[in-house]
């Protein structure tokens, strides 16, 4: 199935998420707001999107923009679903229930940029130790061991 | 457990108890009696394995992080009742240098050696994976001679890789003759490694935009003598290492993943095919030249960790498969056209992000890149196999005895460096 196929696919049977599909670069993109998190990824689930390939986020100074890799052993599909959320606030509901394979993942995300997923079962550092101060991935992140490479090198 | 055992018959027992799922109630007895020595417990606190707490039959054991058996700096916060592991949680991060923090600080091309230092079992998919991400980003051809000598050598990491695996089962089950049988064929694939860039372990090879050299003379002889002979010595192994009756007894019907589950948890690679999840990215999602070549994907039945060990093995025998076609294929190229015409020294690709993936030998790798149009990269995020593999310890090793803990940790093979990052 190319990218065309699975719009179509989507569209016809969940019309609620067929505005928030494009295509970028060759990629299949799901752009969600935080607050329907769960309801798109249920319905990627029931889609046959079995498989959670990873969680991650990249920090975009105002917001962080959640990513989620999804594919699909049966329609030879992956899917991107990004979500926005804000930087003062950030928390997203967790995939857990959905994709257990969600859960370390979430973890490390929580662990190196802070955002909170609720609902997950065991929520704590995972790479990091407990008593760690700050989220390293972070970009405002400021520790004396960081050096910040002069930009002529 | 922490002391040896003291009566003849309970070694026995100890045995029995190894070939299945024990008798919970037998074993909780056995393990009593060992644990009440106040001296051995003392003496355990000192090595890295510990008694953090007892209570009863009920104890909390410590392994790691620094344990031959872990396989790297892995630590296992063990729960046991008796004998029997109720709960085995794995405490990653003793090996995290950061490197995706480090990479936002480096050109795309400096990225490279640390891509090194992830899988250090096998540099060569990492830094594949890295690459074609940036060939993705950026727009980057490669010239076909630079992707089949990427597939021919990530062919051959694989066997190396694989060998590493099954050489541990050999010695996690006490077979040292296995390790140093199957460590040798190891070997040949490092010496070819390093006729073919210089490195052992690090390879740095694989380079955005191509390979960092063409072959070199007599490299493809010297190739095909090993792919010829190697097939024969994975017969040979299996036959050594899972032929033997101790190693059935410790691997068969030990740390059972259910298909459902893999899928489920995200497992991939041999760890998933040794559960019947057929699923290869080679095949599935064809990338590079692979469609070009015919293979099969071994697949195992029962999901133990007998069924993994010997996916890996006859993967071997079908990466030899590939590489004497893909040599048969590169004969027909011309030489020294290796890497993409008209790379700027420093790339600096559009603004936007790109994800690609490659079947590692731990299972699908991949790397996401996100650029802002400079010329290091704004993120970027690798997709460990072997992170995903990792997480469904707790769930295999429960109902199992703490030495089985060591052969179902091995079997998932996990490499820290990548798990860690």
């Amino acid at each position: 199935m190319n990218i065309e196929e699975l719009r179509e696919h989507l569209c016809s049977e969940y019309p609620d998420l067929c505005p928030l599909f494009s295509i970028e670069f060759g990629d299949g993109v799901l752009s969600v707001p935080a607050p329907r998190v769960l309801e798109a990824a249920a319905g990627l689930k029931d889609l046959g999107f079995d498989m959670l390939g990873m969680v991650t986020a990249v920090d975009f100074d105002e917001e962080f923009e959640v990513v989620y890799r999804v594919r699909s052993r049966e329609m030879h599909v992956g899917l991107v679903v990004k979500v926005r959320v804000p930087r003062e606030d950030a928390r997203v509901a967790s995939v857990t229930g959905l994709w257990p394979a969600a859960n370390w993942h979430e973890r490390e995300v929580y662990d190196l940029f802070g955002i909170v997923f609720e609902g997950h079962p065991d929520l704590r550092r995972i790479l990091l130790t407990d008593d760690w101060v700050g989220h390293p991935l972070r970009k405002d992140y400021d520790d004396p061991s960081v050096i910040r490479r002069p930009d002529y090198l | 457990m922490i002391e040896p055992r003291e009566t003849p018959d309970e070694t026995v027992e100890t045995a029995v108890d190894a070939v299945g799922v024990p008798d919970s109630a037998a074993a909780a007895d056995d393990a009593a009696v060992a644990v009440t020595d106040p001296v051995a417990v003392e003496a355990s606190l000192a090595g890295s394995v510990s008694v953090l707490e007892r209570e009863g039959d009920r104890l909390v054991v410590n392994i790691g992080p620094s344990h031959p058996s872990t396989h790297g700096v892995c630590r296992v916060l063990v729960e046991l009742d008796g004998e029997i592991i109720t709960n085995a949680e794995p405490i990653i991060g003793h090996l995290h240098r950061g490197i995706e923090k480090i990479a936002e600080n480096r050109t795309y091309l400096q990225v490279v050696p640390l891509t090194d230092r992830l899988d250090y079992v096998g540099s060569m998919y990492a830094n594949w994976a890295y690459c074609r991400a940036v060939e993705r980003l950026a727009g980057i051809r490669v010239p076909e001679r630079a992707e089949y000598i990427r597939v021919i050598v990530c062919e051959l990491q694989r066997i190396a890789s694989h060998m590493m695996s099954i050489g541990s089962t050999g010695a996690d089950t006490g077979a040292t003759t296995a390790f140093m049988y199957s460590f040798w064929q190891r070997e040949q694939v490092v010496d070819l490694f390093e006729q073919l860039c210089g490195a052992r372990l690090t390879y740095n090879y694989v380079r955005p935009g191509g390979v960092a050299f063409d072959i070199p003379e007599g490299w493809v002889d010297r190739c095909r003598a090993f792919i010829a002979k190697h097939p024969d010595a994975m017969l040979e192994i299996d036959r050594l290492l899972f032929g033997n009756v101790i190693c059935r007894a410790r691997t068969k019907g030990i740390g059972v993943l259910d298909p459902d589950d893999a899928v489920a948890w995200g497992v991939t690679g041999p760890t998933a095919r040794g559960s019947g999840v057929d699923w290869d990215l080679r095949r599935d999602d064809p990338y590079s030249v692979y469609p070009r070549f015919d293979f099969d994907v071994p697949l195992g039945e029962r999901g133990d960790c007998y069924d993994r060990g010997r996916v890996r093995l006859f993967e071997c025998i079908e990466s030899c498969r590939i590489i004497g076609q893909a040599l048969d294929q590169l004969a027909e190229l011309e030489p020294g056209v290796i890497k993409a015409d008209g790379l700027p020294r420093l790339l600096a690709p559009r603004p936007g992000d790109a994800y690609d993936h490659i079947e590692s030998a731990r299972g699908s790798l991949g790397v996401y890149l996100v650029s802002d149009g400079s010329v290091r990269p704004y993120r970027m995020k690798v997709r460990s196999p072997a992170f995903s593999n990792l997480a469904i310890l707790p769930m295999l090793a429960k109902g199992h005895t703490l030495s089985d803990l060591v052969v179902i940790l091995g079997s998932l093979d996990p490499v820290f460096g990548e798990v860690d990052r």
